[in-house]
């Protein structure tokens, strides 16, 4: 297969991901946000979603205030912000566009259609039909597009590339979720329980889809320790470190070619670290250390995998 | 409205002078005449609704921005007798081998120049002349590989070459899918009669490409290398590496190293050793051509000329195709081959030669007059729909360098039946058309799906086929 054909199903899947995530990340925001009855304490949760992101400073260089309607419009509608859902959503159009000869017909006519859909969003069809409900439309977006590819590709190298961006995008995305939220989970504030830890803390879980697989792993009460190894270190929950590394081992191992034995290495690095962990470890390590080494380290593989599948040179 | 029978000036492909129909077209007439009117128009509707279909993939840029530019395509065959093929496909034959054996010439011995043929001027003066082919030995000798070669009919029946294309011509998916949708409306008349199919030609295609690879490549790497899907004939782009099985490339996915071809692969870099490029000279090497290229392949054209890749086809075959040459073509097959041109072409005054000037100023309302190196038609003089005026004014600048223009007759381009107007109606009407047979070179020798790409002109009396100007297709049907 192309280079170029690989990377852009890797970058296709990746886009998609990534905007299901931005969805989850502002949904949660806003939810947090409505938790909270101090109007100023309220404008504090749209922080978030610009920390997770990593866009608080092309945000300030435009908006004066931290506030949900800028950071809505900034993270779901902006075309000028790279990061925003609707770039999301033509980005993974585009992908999909350069390879419509490796996606099936039905693929393409979800990305598409989502895109269509999205170039006609504007602040007044979102209120419209309502916050949650456009979050819920990007994730069902999402979900129907993994679905239909399930459905219908060949389980040929295309899929492979899909499968490798959709995993390398998530576990970023969880990793940077969990390092966000990181404070309100720390040994120290979870002593202090109380109410608003409760909100907090199932707020993480449910933008990651975990909070009904908590409670049927644990049967107990919610404590950050168990959230972060649910999230970290859980093999069999999808959005979790450990089961994205393992698929993004696996898949490496599948696609491997001359010059990818040092992606595949990492990768394996990274995933023997979550199979074989322990979470009081990690936090005895410091969760935020753990998170950021481990953001480094799956960029250097995203670099790595780039390197040895999209740009490969002669040797 | 001229109707479709009606005698006229032009040569009807269908219907004889006394508006008899011409034997090769009694099986489409018996169906015409045999079909209740909602069957026709209902044929006519499924072909646009499937066209519309595959028609998505046809427009490229329909697709980003929803216009759709769907080129309108006819249900009326432009059919000939396997006589006058089997005739044409000769004259064909003959003038591309000719004109790959002058572009061979023209870049080793130029032995026409010292026979005295052809100035060294008119050759080595021509834009779309490469000095740097001078010297290179491209296997085979084969230049064109793929040619697209432009015929009419004039007045008196009799074929022309109207225009050589041995650049990247292009049209042929059209001609294919053509093919395609009328087998799917007309299955009883294929199985009637004997149409010499086409659906073979991507084999041929391969089947060339394989052999223009260097001589030292037992089981070649072939690519099509396309400027890119935003490019208006993409999806012909597409559709042929689909059909042949090979990989659809932009320059970004190749680089040279060690003067040798490689496509970027998620397997490691692949070796490659014959481009079917569908990109301009122009575009082709940044280092050699234009540099702002971003189309192109750094160091190409050194592999190129080291031999190391072939390119089909090669570079600087414009030097053959181009206007000021084809007045020579004739005197090329006589030159190379020792043999008289089976097609002729057009009749054309060289106004350098001063009976030709003196019979083009007398005859100006009559022909059309143009600058040999132009084109696009631009400071054309169409001597029928111009004003004495004019005229006189095209006169003076003709006058003052009249090597540099060349006149030929107005053509009157034959017709064909065509549906026109209204769906329900099913009115036909006479619509000019041309031909375009797609010529497949390589050592072993010439080969062609049997017949072409008919263009028609869809507005009436207009002599404008080009799909860019609301020109529309139709199917060619060889009979035997």
């Amino acid at each position: 297969m192309l280079s170029r054909t690989a990377s852009n199903l890797y970058w296709m899947s990746r886009y998609v991901e990534r905007a299901e995530n931005s969805a989850r990340i502002l949904d949660v925001a806003y939810r947090m946000s409505l938790l909270t009855k101090d109007p100023s304490l309220q404008d504090q949760e749209w922080f978030a979603p610009l920390n997770i992101t990593g866009t608080l400073f092309p945000f300030s260089g435009r908006h004066d205030v931290v506030n949900a309607r800028q950071v809505l419009h900034f993270m779901a509608l902006d075309p000028d912000n790279p990061a925003s859902i609707y770039n999301c959503a033509l980005q993974a159009r585009e992908n999909a566009r350069a390879v419509r000869g490796s996606i099936t017909s039905e693929m393409w006519e979800v990305i598409n259609a989502t895109w269509l859909e999205m170039k006609n969003m504007d602040e007044d069809r979102l209120h419209a039909r309502g916050i949650s409900n456009f979050f819920d439309w990007v994730k069902e977006r999402s979900h129907l597009f993994r679905g239909v590819t399930f459905g219908t590709i060949r389980r040929d190298e295309a899929f492979h590339f899909h499968r490798l961006g959709t995993y390398v995008e998530r576990a970023d995305n969880t990793a940077r979720i969990l390092d966000v939220k990181y404070h309100v989970l720390l040994p120290s504030v979870a002593d202090v329980g109380g109410a608003v830890d409760y909100y907090q803390w199932s707020a993480v879980l449910r933008s990651v889809s975990a909070f009904e697989a908590y409670r049927k792993v644990y049967r107990d009460v919610i404590t950050p320790l168990r959230i972060a190894e649910l999230l970290i270190l859980r093999e069999d929950l999808p959005r979790s470190l450990h089961f994205c590394l393992r698929d993004v081992y696996q898949i490496l191992n599948l696609v491997r070619n001359s010059q990818s034995g040092e992606a595949t290495r990492q990768a394996g690095e990274i995933y023997s670290q979550l199979q074989f962990g322990r979470i009081s470890d990690i936090f005895a390590q410091g969760l935020h250390e753990y998170l950021t080494n481990f953001l480094h380290a799956t960029g250097r593989l995203g670099e790595e995998i780039n390197k040895s599948f999209f740009a490969p040179t002669l040797r | 409205m001229a109707s479709a029978t009606q005698p006229s000036a032009f040569y009807n492909e269908m219907y004889a002078a006394d508006g008899s129909v011409r034997p090769h077209y009694a099986a489409f007439a018996n169906w015409l005449a045999n079909t209740p009117p909602e069957k026709i128009a209902q044929n006519r509707e499924a072909a646009d609704l499937l066209f519309h279909r595959v028609g998505i993939t046809f427009a490229v840029y329909g697709e980003s921005s929803g216009t759709e530019r769907l080129i309108p395509f006819d249900i009326v065959p432009h059919v000939i007798p396997a006589s006058s093929w089997d005739r044409l496909s000769a004259g064909l034959k003959q003038r591309v081998t000719a004109l790959n054996r002058f572009l061979h010439d023209v870049y080793h011995g130029q032995e026409i120049i010292k026979a005295g043929k052809l100035s060294k001027a008119l050759i080595e003066g021509n834009s779309q002349f490469r000095p740097e082919m001078v010297g290179v030995d491209v296997p085979g000798g084969i230049y064109a590989h793929i040619a697209g070669i432009d015929i009419v009919r004039d007045a008196d029946g009799e074929y022309y070459v109207l225009e050589d294309n041995l650049r990247t011509p292009s049209g042929v998916s059209y001609m294919l899918e053509n093919r395609k949708m009328m087998m799917r409306l007309f299955p009883e008349l294929f199985a009637e009669q004997s149409i010499r199919p086409v659906d073979h030609y991507p084999d041929l295609l391969l089947e060339t490409l394989r052999q223009a690879a260097p001589r030292d490549v037992d089981d070649p790497t072939i690519v099509l290398l396309t400027p890119g899907h935003y490019n208006s004939a993409y999806f012909e782009h597409a559709f042929l590496a689909q059909q042949m099985g090979i990989e659809l490339v932009e320059g970004a996915d190749l680089f040279v190293q060690d003067n040798t071809l490689f496509m970027r692969t998620t397997q490691g870099p692949q070796r490659v050793d014959v481009v079917y490029r569908r990109i301009d000279d122009d575009f082709l090497d940044p280092r050699a051509f234009r540099p702002d290229s971003m189309l192109g392949v750094p160091g190409l054209m050194s592999a190129y000329r080291a031999g190391r890749v072939t390119l089909a086809n090669a570079v600087g075959t414009g030097v053959a195709d181009d206007k000021s040459m084809y007045p020579y073509v004739p005197d090329m097959i006589r030159f190379y081959l020792g043999e008289e041109p089976i097609i002729h072409n057009v009749k054309t005054y060289l106004l350098g030669n001063p009976d030709d000037l003196a019979y083009t100023l007398a005859h100006l309302e009559e022909l059309v007059v143009k600058e040999a190196q132009g084109s696009g038609g631009y400071g054309m003089l169409v001597g029928p729909h111009s004003t004495k005026d004019e005229r006189e004014r095209y006169k003076q600048r003709v006058l003052d360098a009249p090597e540099r223009f060349i006149a030929q007759p107005t053509l009157a381009l034959s017709t064909c039946p065509t549906f026109v107007g209204k769906k329900g109606a099913n009115t036909l009407g006479a619509r000019h058309i041309d031909l375009r047979p797609y010529v497949l070179s390589s050592p072993t020798g010439v080969q062609f799906a049997p017949g072409g790409l008919t263009r028609v002109a869809m507005r009436e009396g207009s002599l404008v086929v080009n799909s860019s100007q609301g020109g529309g297709v139709k199917d060619t049907w060889i009979v035997d």
